[in-house]
């Protein structure tokens, strides 16, 4: 594989997660109207409703300081950023050995930092709730989430994205309990870390009960389309992930051009399955208290410790 | 590692999840039926172990263990529940999310002590010993901090479920005389308890086991 091909291709992939990732958003929506008997909204409404926003004028509050306008470019770009660290079609990323899987735990910090800080910046009391329920969740989730990826860079011996979806791709099929642990502990996280329903209604307009939206309520214009944009893409870096970590069948290998085409076809196919399973999902359980987060969080932790624990025990 | 004894180690994953989940459970009712499930997947280990090493004794044992651990006792531990009326909340004395890191600790602390020990062993499923030694430690553990005496028991029968589990793991199950020997134990235990607790309730209103530790009245 030359360098030149393999930055273009690094270039494309990025390009290609943030164009598509809104279309993700839609398919999930689209899903959860069929299950909820509803008449479902265009695929494309995500788009639509991204457009018309940028077209609008920005309110700002009289109080908001520099830190408030620059977090919608900086959610942005670290999303932007983790969609480029994680294999979607290939492993061959050239960029990849940038960041391994604790930097990009790292990224997501980054971009809820600055987040919640933006929330407390307007001084509303909803926005320091909203950040104050986020930094808890935060809090919980990340460290189940980097016990996930340790399991999985026990089995690969290395911490670097490609090099252990490479492994796991290209193996013989074994029965591994511990990745099952933490397949379930990284959905656990998803749901939590991406504002979905037993931790956070995505599509609440209750200010009382939200977590992430109520940290947006004072954003408009081209900077709430960009978080809108950065949430889209965190949604499907997260996906993606998964689905590179524990159904990694399908992706192309580095310098096999030639099965480029069947893993975009395999991660279609994957990614319309994980978008009806979220939905479906969604349209199933409740939304928990806000305090028995913890609890749900910790149940997460506590998987994917036992999936690292197993993977010690029974080797594999 | 061969596919027996792969699913085997699955098996014993999920076993150990269920203790987990038996330890964070709040609900009687669940209760039951996690150790329902617990019965089912110790049957199903036990299978395959009889399958992949043609001990034709262990058949008999996942037979006994779907009929008592699966339908019996749970159906036993139903009308139980009926008849004392208890469905609500199991109070715990340390709250969940603690009882849930002493868990680990004590998952850690049984792998360790089984990694020597399943290394002399010669059986496909030594490194489940590991799994079986935490199990019972974890219903060791929700014992100790449930407070009423229905949890109390189950915590009990699914230690029984870890060290049947162990046996099987470490040795291939014990003899058959003495595993049917365990299984009436258990059982006649089961109808011991279901007395007991009607004894317990009519004493003190409740089953609540603070009760019993004073010892006059005041």
């Amino acid at each position: 594989m030359t360098t030149t091909t393999g930055i273009a291709f690094q270039l494309l992939q990025s390009l290609f997660v943030v164009l598509i990732a809104p279309l993700l958003m839609g398919w999930v929506n689209r899903c959860r109207a069929w299950l909820q008997n509803r008449r479902a909204p265009s695929l494309l409404l995500p788009y639509y409703a991204m457009a018309k926003l940028f077209h609008k004028d920005a309110v700002i509050a009289r109080d908001a300081s520099p830190l408030f306008r620059l977090t919608p470019y900086v959610l942005f770009g670290c999303m932007w950023l983790a969609a480029g660290i994680v294999p979607v079609l290939a492993t061959a990323l050239p960029f990849a050995p940038a960041a391994d899987v604790i930097a990009l735990v790292g990224v997501f910090a980054l971009a809820r930092v600055f987040s919640a800080l933006a929330a407390m910046d307007i001084g509303t009391s909803f926005g320091g709730l909203g950040a104050r329920r986020e930094m808890l969740i935060g809090f919980l989730a990340e460290p189940a989430m980097l016990m996930t990826l340790f399991t999985a860079a026990f089995i690969s011996g290395s911490t670097q994205l490609t090099t252990i979806v490479n492994t796991l791709a290209h193996r013989a099929f074994e029965v591994h309990p511990s990745l099952l642990f933490a397949a379930v502990a990284f959905l656990m996280v998803l749901l939590a870390e991406n504002a979905r329903i037993p931790i956070d209604n995505p599509t609440t307009h209750l200010e009382l009960t939200m977590v992430h939206e109520a940290m947006i309520l004072e954003y408009s214009a081209r900077h709430l389309a960009l978080i809108e944009w950065a949430v889209a893409i965190k949604l499907f870096a997260y996906m993606t992930l998964g689905i590179a970590l524990f159904l990694p069948w399908g992706i192309a290998a580095a310098g096999d051009w030639a099965a480029l085409p069947l893993a975009v076809v395999a991660l279609g196919v994957k990614l319309a399955l994980a978008g009806a399973g979220l939905a479906l999902l969604e349209s199933l359980l409740a939304k928990l208290r806000l305090f028995l987060a913890p609890e749900f969080l910790s149940a997460a932790f506590l998987l994917a410790v036992l999936g690292m624990l197993m993977h010690f025990l029974v080797r594999g | 590692m061969s596919l027996s004894a792969q699913i085997v180690n699955l098996l014993a994953a999920l076993l150990l999840l269920i203790g987990f989940a038996m330890l964070a459970q709040r609900r009687i009712l669940t209760l039951i039926h996690l150790f329902a499930w617990q019965g089912v997947v110790l049957a199903a280990s036990t299978l395959i172990v009889a399958h992949g090493t043609g001990q034709a004794h262990l058949y008999f044992s996942a037979a006994l263990t779907i009929a008592l651990k699966v339908l019996l006792i749970p159906w036993v531990l139903h009308r139980l529940i009926d008849r004392l009326n208890i469905r609500w909340d199991v109070e715990t004395l340390i709250n969940i999310p603690t009882t849930m890191l002493i868990g680990i600790a004590l998952a850690i602390f049984a792998f360790a002590l089984a990694t020597p020990i399943s290394q002399l062993a010669s059986t496909i499923t030594r490194s489940t010993l590991g799994i079986a030694l935490a199990s019972v430690l974890l219903s060791f553990l929700m014992m100790i901090v449930r407070r009423k005496a229905v949890p109390q028991v189950i915590g009990f029968l699914a230690m029984e479920n870890g060290l049947f589990f162990a046996a099987t793991s470490a040795t291939y199950g014990m003899p058959l005389v003495v595993e049917l020997g365990v299984a009436l134990d258990v059982l006649v235990g089961t109808f011991i308890f279901g007395i007991f607790f009607f004894h317990i309730r009519e004493q003190f209103d409740s089953l609540d086991i603070r009760h019993m530790e004073k010892l006059k009245e005041d």
